[in-house]
């Protein structure tokens, strides 16, 4: 059979992010896949080398704003390692306790979209629904649902009452309800099933071959977790598991991170029990001693690592970001391979990509040198130009 | 065990159930006491420091000094002249801020306070640089 490329992306309504897949194909079979990255690239390292450590916080915390809490605990790690801060207990506690609920809203959004790509929409409906519950809580605690903003150099910026405490218990013990009803669901309706066995299989050794991280590992029996492996934060006084499974496939993962939140919802409350007392920041100065830091974080996507310089002023010298989904693409590619078309989507969105975190490289127009607002007309005049280039003339439409 | 049509039963019962959504706008929007809003400005209690426009990531503040000074108090009897307190203006350019508050944390006097108004889209850019005296 003749074989034909197909672009896939990165306009395309499968996936929600920019990025571009080209696959090679043998009539409905996959034979090859090469992935492009780099629509959604933002320059927010460069953008980081001219801002105070302070603003840097807010800008790494849009690299992404499912792990808005994962990107700027790494970042401020590196930075209190470089003060040398000495950073209160309670402080740390409260770092872990979003970073728990931020997974607890990562994967049960993820659960939602890997509905929706099986076109199961009443899971993703259910799901999306009690998401709401983690996100109030988030907002109850820091006042924000998407960026709280928790962080600062030192510490935390907001402290946690004893209301606050009884209200995201009462919201997580319903949670916990739901949650054990999506996995009996999830694991005995047919429907998931058939959608979802033996597609994107990533077996055991190329999962380590190809350096997956995080459930996309966890998923291909790799027992490999930050929280367990290099703790941080409080995570050595905390009882957890770390959850396999041994199908390798997209089934797999989704049992994987349906079962995470089971954990999850047992450290939370674990956190919220022996919270300890006392300050919840202390003061860092705002210049950095020369240096260098590395930090990895288990983010709910997987492993996150930060690389910061610092060069003795107070903004840094380089920041350095290397998002999960970054490290699972390379798999993405060899699950495509051998499957089907229409499983695409599906295999994709289980690693649970996020492109805006992925890509980060800069580029900048010298001739220009000013910021412009790009009116609808002047966009489409760019679009016919840019392809006409390319030998398309769209210029008739 | 594969068990079909599972969730029939749950989608039924949740057609007796109040919706998940709210009526917003016509009914008011619940908010969270902590939640993030516009940033307000104090000016008697403003010294100029700048602090926050220094911590600002979005660059959204400018605290320019304000056009009409008020007049020095008339010295006490026997005192040296106290200099004028110097007034202070705040510009918030909505369109840049991100609601982090971390202006409102830094400021040492508390003359910029958090407030819980959201519904602040406008069609005119012009209207989202407020102008505080």
């Amino acid at each position: 059979m003749s074989k034909i490329t197909i672009p896939f992306g990165p306009q395309h309504p499968a996936l929600k992010e920019p990025e571009n897949f080209m696959l090679v194909l043998e009539g409905e079979q996959i034979s090859g896949a090469t992935i492009n990255l780099g629509y959604n690239h933002r320059g927010m390292e460069k953008a980081a080398e001219d801002r105070t450590y302070i603003q840097n916080l807010y800008l790494i915390e849009r690299v992404c704003g499912i792990c808005s809490h994962s990107h700027t605990t790494c970042y401020i790690t590196n930075v209190e390692e470089l003060a040398k801060a000495e950073v209160p207990q309670r402080a740390l506690a409260i770092r872990t306790l979003f970073g728990e609920l931020e997974r607890v809203h990562s994967h049960l959004l993820w659960l939602g979209v890997a509905g929706y790509e099986m076109g199961f929409e009443t899971l993703f409906m259910y799901t999306w629904r009690d998401r709401e519950q983690v996100l109030d809580c988030l907002e109850l605690l820091s006042g924000n649902r998407v960026h709280y903003s928790i962080n600062t150099i030192g510490g935390v910026r907001r402290d946690i009452t004893a209301e606050q405490k009884a209200e995201v218990k009462k919201r997580i013990k319903y949670l916990e309800e739901r949650t054990q009803y999506y996995i009996k669901l999830a694991t005995g309706e047919p429907t998931v099933l058939a959608r979802t066995q033996d597609v994107g299989r990533l077996p055991y050794d190329v999962a380590i071959e190809r350096g997956a991280v995080g459930p996309t590992a966890r998923a291909s029996g790799v027992a490999r977790d930050v929280r367990k492996d290099d703790p941080y934060l409080i995570y050595s006084q905390l009882d957890f598991k770390v959850i396999t499974h041994n199908t390798n496939d997209v089934f797999g993962r989704l049992v994987v991170r349906a079962l995470e939140l089971v954990e999850s919802y047992k450290l939370i409350h674990q956190i919220l029990d022996g919270l300890p007392e006392g300050p919840i920041a202390v003061k860092v100065p705002w210049k950095l001693p020369a240096g260098e830091a590395v930090n990895h974080y288990e983010a709910p996507r997987g492993e996150d690592i930060h690389y910061l310089k610092a060069n003795g002023t107070d903004k840094p010298e380089r920041l350095k970001v290397r998002a999960p989904t970054l490290a699972n693409l390379q798999s993405v590619a060899y699950m495509l391979e051998g499957g089907w078309l229409a499983d695409v989507p599906l295999v994709i969105a289980a690693i649970d990509p996020c492109m805006s975190c992925t890509d980060r490289a800069a580029v900048w127009n010298p001739e220009k040198g000013r910021t412009e607002v790009y009116s609808w007309e002047e966009m489409r005049k760019l679009g016919i130009e840019h392809y006409k280039r390319r030998g398309v003339d769209f210029g008739r439409l | 065990m594969k068990i079909p049509a599972k969730v029939f039963s749950e989608v039924i019962t949740h057609l007796f159930k109040k919706p998940a959504t709210t009526a917003y706008p016509f009914e008011k929007a619940k908010l969270f006491p902590n939640y993030r809003g516009r940033i307000d400005f104090d000016s008697p209690k403003c010294i100029g420091c700048q602090i926050c426009v220094r911590v600002c990531p979005a660059k959204a503040i400018e605290i320019p000094l304000s056009a009409h000074q008020p007049p020095a108090a008339a010295p006490a009897e026997g005192q040296p002249a106290a200099a004028a307190k110097k007034k202070f203006d705040c510009i918030m350019k909505l369109d840049h801020c991100v609601f982090c508050a971390q202006c409102v944390e830094s400021c040492p006097k508390k003359a910029l306070l958090m407030t819980q108004d959201f519904e602040l889209a406008s069609v005119n850019r012009k209207e989202l640089r407020r102008h505080y005296k």
